[in-house]
């Protein structure tokens, strides 16, 4: 028993999950985290690791539409379902109106929050299409920006509310 | 950081969760939504040798309200609870109270059990089953045994569960009559875990009746103030009465203080915390006679 477990890679498991719409397979450790998983394996490597122990939501992606937190999650536990990054949110010749109201508002400095912070509002805009600034703050509290822009980020998802509703 | 290694089981039904955690002698920790235990295997705090992932296991998430009380499988995501319309309409307390654990992406995956399990000293669910008088549910190798909240908690990150044993459902009593009640905390950023919180339930219909009321923060566990029960339940303070609602706050406030002194409070316990608690405690009490008055 040992020995089994000083290799670590005795624990593997081939999991498919589907990313933005496009079935992706690896055998990976039980160990791995989903986003290690969807940086590693599957190329997202929108999904930024801050913290790796759920605190900073920079990893946040849409496990079956919900906002989770992919460094405190398992791949294995990924395995049959749908997980959707900032990549499929939208490109560059066609930003999602989220997106487009982040480059407008200045909601963005150096960019390693806004992943996060982008998938956190598509989860809030899905509960309450027309948010106040207090709903906001509260749904997006769990996201750190270092470079501290709040107020920028708060206004892009205010602007962008309208047009995710009729979109 | 990243998580040790482990073996990891997804067991699809409760008894073969129960039978890999007696196989695997101690080592093998329950994986609920993992919000709590996989950042201490980031963090390296916990090395379990086998996990035994819950989130295939069937039957085990429903909110149901069968009359005498309310019955939440241990693996239902806070989130849905927050969300519940049983809930929000039969104990709108704990809905308060899991608006106010850590964020919708924890709520997502967080369980209600897991939380109760995990004991944090300051997690808002435990102080409210307290508060509650809620009855906790625990499956092992010899069958069920029901164990009440005041007997559950016995330290920080410390249950009555033992390690072969699964927290099944959680159970609520119904009240008699009508039950007011108010869960209140302070943390220093939204989201956070509190520095101190309070939940008071009251019941009575013309006039008080009864009262629960439960602070957590300066101690290990979330704590029965019952100094602060007798007096507001033993008023018999009119519905209607404001006046005499707004001495029994003041007083309620004063006896906060010296229950909360009085608790067996921990080392890092400061006197801001104490404080805090003692005035948490009074908002709790006056929310609830305000809402219970407005009704
Ligand atoms: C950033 C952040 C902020 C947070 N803020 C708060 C907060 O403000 N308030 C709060 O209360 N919590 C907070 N949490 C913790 C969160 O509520 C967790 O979901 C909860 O503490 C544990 O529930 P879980 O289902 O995730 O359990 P897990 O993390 O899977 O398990 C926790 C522990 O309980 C055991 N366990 C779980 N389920 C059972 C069961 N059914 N039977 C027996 N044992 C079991 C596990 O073995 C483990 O030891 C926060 C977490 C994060 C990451
Ligand atoms: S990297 Fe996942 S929450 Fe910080
Ligand atoms: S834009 Fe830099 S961390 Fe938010």
């Amino acid at each position: 028993m040992e020995s089994e477990l000083t290799d670590d890679r005795t624990d593997r498991r081939t999991v498919a999950v589907t990313v933005n719409g496009r079935r992706c397979t690896a055998e990976v450790d039980v160990r791995k985290t989903l986003a290690d998983f969807l940086r590693e394996d599957a190329g997202f490597t929108g999904v930024h690791v801050g913290c790796e122990h759920g605190v900073c939501g920079a990893c946040s992606v849409l496990m079956d539409g919900q906002v989770v937190r992919s460094c405190i999650l398992f791949a294995v536990q990924a395995d049959g379902h749908e997980v959707v990054t900032v990549e499929g949110l939208g490109d560059e010749d066609a930003l999602n109106p989220l997106q487009q109201a982040f480059v407008e508002h200045h909601a963005l400095q150096c960019g390693f929050c806004t992943p996060g912070m982008l998938l956190a509002a598509v989860d809030l805009l899905k509960h309450c299409p027309d948010p106040t600034e207090t709903q906001v703050r509260e749904a997006l509290s769990g996201n750190l920006c270092m470079c501290t822009g709040y107020a920028n980020i708060v206004r892009a998802v205010r602007a962008a509310a309208p047009n995710v509703r009729s979109g | 950081m990243k998580p040790p290694p482990f073996r990891y089981h997804t067991p699809r039904s409760l008894s073969e969760a129960l039978d890999l955690l007696r196989e695997s002698s101690g080592d093998a920790r329950v994986l609920a939504g993992g919000q709590s235990l996989v950042p201490l295997l980031n963090l390296r705090l916990a090395y379990p040798e086998v996990l035994v992932d819950l989130n295939q296991v069937q039957g085990l998430s429903y909110i149901r309200d069968d009359g005498a009380r309310l019955r939440i499988g241990a693996m239902t995501r806070q989130r849905e609870a927050e969300f519940s319309v049983v809930l929000a309409e039969r104990c709108p307390l704990l809905v308060e109270a899991l608006a106010q654990v850590g964020h919708p992406a924890i709520r997502n995956r967080g369980t209600v059990g897991g939380s109760l399990a995990h004991a944090d000293p300051v997690a808002e669910l435990p102080c409210v089953m307290t508060a509650l008088n809620a009855e906790l549910v625990a499956a092992g190798p010899e069958g069920e045994r029901v164990i009440a909240a005041s007997d559950f908690f016995l330290g920080p990150y410390e249950t009555a569960l033992d390690a072969r044993e699964i927290l099944v459902e959680v159970r609520i009593p119904s009240a008699p009559g009508p039950r007011h009640a108010s869960f209140v905390e302070f943390s220093r950023r939204h989201g956070d875990f509190a520095l101190a919180e309070a939940a008071a339930v009251l019941e009575g219909d013309g006039s008080c009746t009864g009262a629960r009321v439960v602070a957590a923060g300066p101690a290990w566990i979330p704590c029965r103030l019952e100094a602060v029960e007798r007096l507001v339940g033993g008023a018999g303070v009119a519905r209607t009465d404001g006046a005499a609602q707004r001495d029994l706050v003041e007083e309620a406030g004063r006896t906060a203080e010296a229950a909360v002194a009085a608790l067996p409070t921990h080392a890092d316990a400061t006197p801001y915390q104490r404080r805090l608690a003692a005035v948490l405690v009074k908002r709790a009490v006056a929310q609830a006679l305000e809402r219970w008055s407005r009704n």
